[in-house]
């Protein structure tokens, strides 16, 4: 098939992809970032920029380092033995790999939802109140507020009000989800990270989850690992490419996803990898 | 640049088929355009009711294609350059849907036409601006096939040619109208048939700009330079 570009003479202007308006912000960026699990470097000198009240999509084949990435902006890879990271992801300018940066307020900060819905053994406002302790001394009825207040913004209030004390674990898969978005949300964080949010969730409860993202990035910088297509399409301002550890690709998700640059974007995105 | 296999073989296959009804269409829609601007010129009404009863082909190929590309829509949920090239082939249906309409069109007045006034020079005119035509949309059909476009960049410059021959053919038509006030039934109809060319041509500049838009990702912003001026002529009589 014949793609020959027309030549860079072409007096026809082109219409441009614009980017979802309102002013940006950059909120959370990579610089140069590297990864290592042992010797394996699982990410190579990744740049990327999430934008404040955005939500961006990080896409690619299984082991191509996105969930890497996401694990690397709150640090969760501290708590393992032999990973380490080079290079610097600056949080509103502060190098948040820098020695020295407190683990407890970053994590704080950037919240993050696993692919598996992880409640506490405990009761549904216990799931919440538990995080909102380590980070604050509110009375019985303060905390009251901020549990209600997270469960509504999780869009779980109206299913669970009138059984608080009932076990986070006897909720079905898509409500377990909200749970731990509610117990994200509750400690006031800035950043979300959502790694494979609905991978185990039914499609109204996927579909749920992704209206919560909707709302969410109303006040939060939002990051999503997904290996569902149409759910980056979908709830994304932003996507990026990655594969065997590099950033292929970075732009809107409305172009990324009609009119990508890169080769490698586009035959993943179409179903012509491998 | 050759595009390599969906992991899913059957999606391309499904975009093939879609491919093979759009060439099927357009091979269609030329031998229509041939057959009734003959029509026209030999006052062949046999060949004109031929035309118009083989419009319903094109027609049914249009539906054919509008079902195959919701299907492939709904069951592979395409993106990229396959969404592109869905969307492509269902407006470049709706192109040639239109062109099968206005050679219809031509081949319904034919039976209308008055055999005694033959004013060569005007027939010429119209078959001239009809091989425009047709070389134009196969051009585009070949851009499409051969997802050139470059190709398809020229169809869309080309199409002043044809106005400027439309505007010279109006001009004859009126000053033979008013030459002679019998004149007036022919060359009305001729005028229509010279419009329905015309628009034609316009069809072959909106496939070349979904061919354009399909093979870049990006839309040809600019407006075409319009050269059809037959809505401000006016010829001034003389007595």
């Amino acid at each position: 098939m014949s793609m020959a570009p027309v030549q860079s003479s072409s007096p026809i202007p082109v219409v441009t992809h614009t980017a979802p308006s309102g002013r940006l912000e950059p909120k959370v960026a990579a610089r140069k970032l590297n990864f290592f699990y042992g010797t394996n470097r699982a990410l190579k000198d990744v740049s990327v920029t999430l934008y404040a009240k955005r939500v961006t999509a990080f896409i690619g084949p299984s082991g191509c380092g996105k969930s890497t990435l996401l694990r690397i902006l709150n640090r969760v890879y501290d708590l393992y033995p032999n990973q380490r990271a080079e290079g610097e992801v600056l949080l509103d300018g502060t190098n948040i790999l820098a020695p020295g940066q407190d683990i407890n307020l970053l994590r704080a900060r950037v919240g993050m939802v696993f692919q598996k819905p992880t409640p506490f053994p405990m009761s549904i406002y216990e799931n919440i109140a538990f995080g909102v302790r380590l980070y604050e001394r509110l009375n019985k009825q303060d905390l009251d507020i901020r549990v209600e207040q997270a469960l509504r913004r999780s869009a779980l209030w109206e299913e669970v009000k009138d059984k608080l004390a009932a076990n986070g674990l006897s909720l079905s898969g898509g409500q377990q989800q909200r749970l731990c978005i509610a117990r994200t949300v509750a400690v006031k964080p800035e950043v979300i990270l959502f790694d494979e949010p609905c991978s185990a969730l039914d499609p109204i409860s996927t579909a749920k989850i992704e209206e919560l993202i909707d709302e969410l990035k109303d006040d939060y910088t939002i990051a999503i690992v997904t290996h569902n297509m149409q759910q980056a399409a979908r709830c994304s301002d932003y996507t990026a490419f990655m594969y065997l550890g590099e950033l292929v690709e970075f732009d809107t998700t409305s172009k990324m996803f009609t009119s990508p640059s890169d080769r490698r974007t586009q035959d993943y995105i179409t179903g012509r990898f491998g | 640049m050759t595009m390599s296999e969906h992991t899913i073989k059957a999606f391309d296959a499904d975009l093939q088929d879609l491919t093979r009804v759009v060439a099927e269409m357009g091979g269609l829609a030329e031998r229509q355009i041939v057959n009734a601007v003959e029509a026209l010129d030999k006052r062949d009404i046999a060949l004109a009711e031929r035309v118009i009863a083989d419009d319903g082909k094109i027609d049914a190929l249009q539906r054919e294609i509008e079902e195959k590309t919701i299907l492939t829509i709904a069951r592979r949920q395409p993106m990229a350059i396959d969404l592109r090239e869905i969307v492509g082939a269902l407006r470049v249906s709706n192109d040639l849907e239109r062109i099968g309409d206005l050679a219809k069109n031509i081949a319904k007045r034919v039976a209308a036409l008055d055999a005694d006034f033959q004013p060569q020079q005007v027939m010429r005119g119209v078959e001239h601006m009809a091989d425009l035509v047709l070389a134009q949309i196969k051009d585009v059909l070949d851009s499409f096939a051969r997802r050139d476009a470059a190709e398809a960049l020229a169809v869309w410059r080309n199409d002043e040619e044809i106005d400027a021959v439309n505007n010279s053919l109006f001009r004859e038509l009126l000053t033979y109208m008013m030459e002679d006030p019998r004149n007036i039934s022919f060359c009305t109809h001729l005028l229509f048939c010279a419009k329905n060319i015309e628009r034609m041509g316009d069809h072959a500049t909106n496939i070349a700009e979904t061919v354009y838009y399909m093979v870049e990702g990006r839309a040809m912003a600019e407006e075409r330079p319009k050269g059809d001026t037959t809505a401000v002529t006016n010829v001034p009589f003389r007595n």
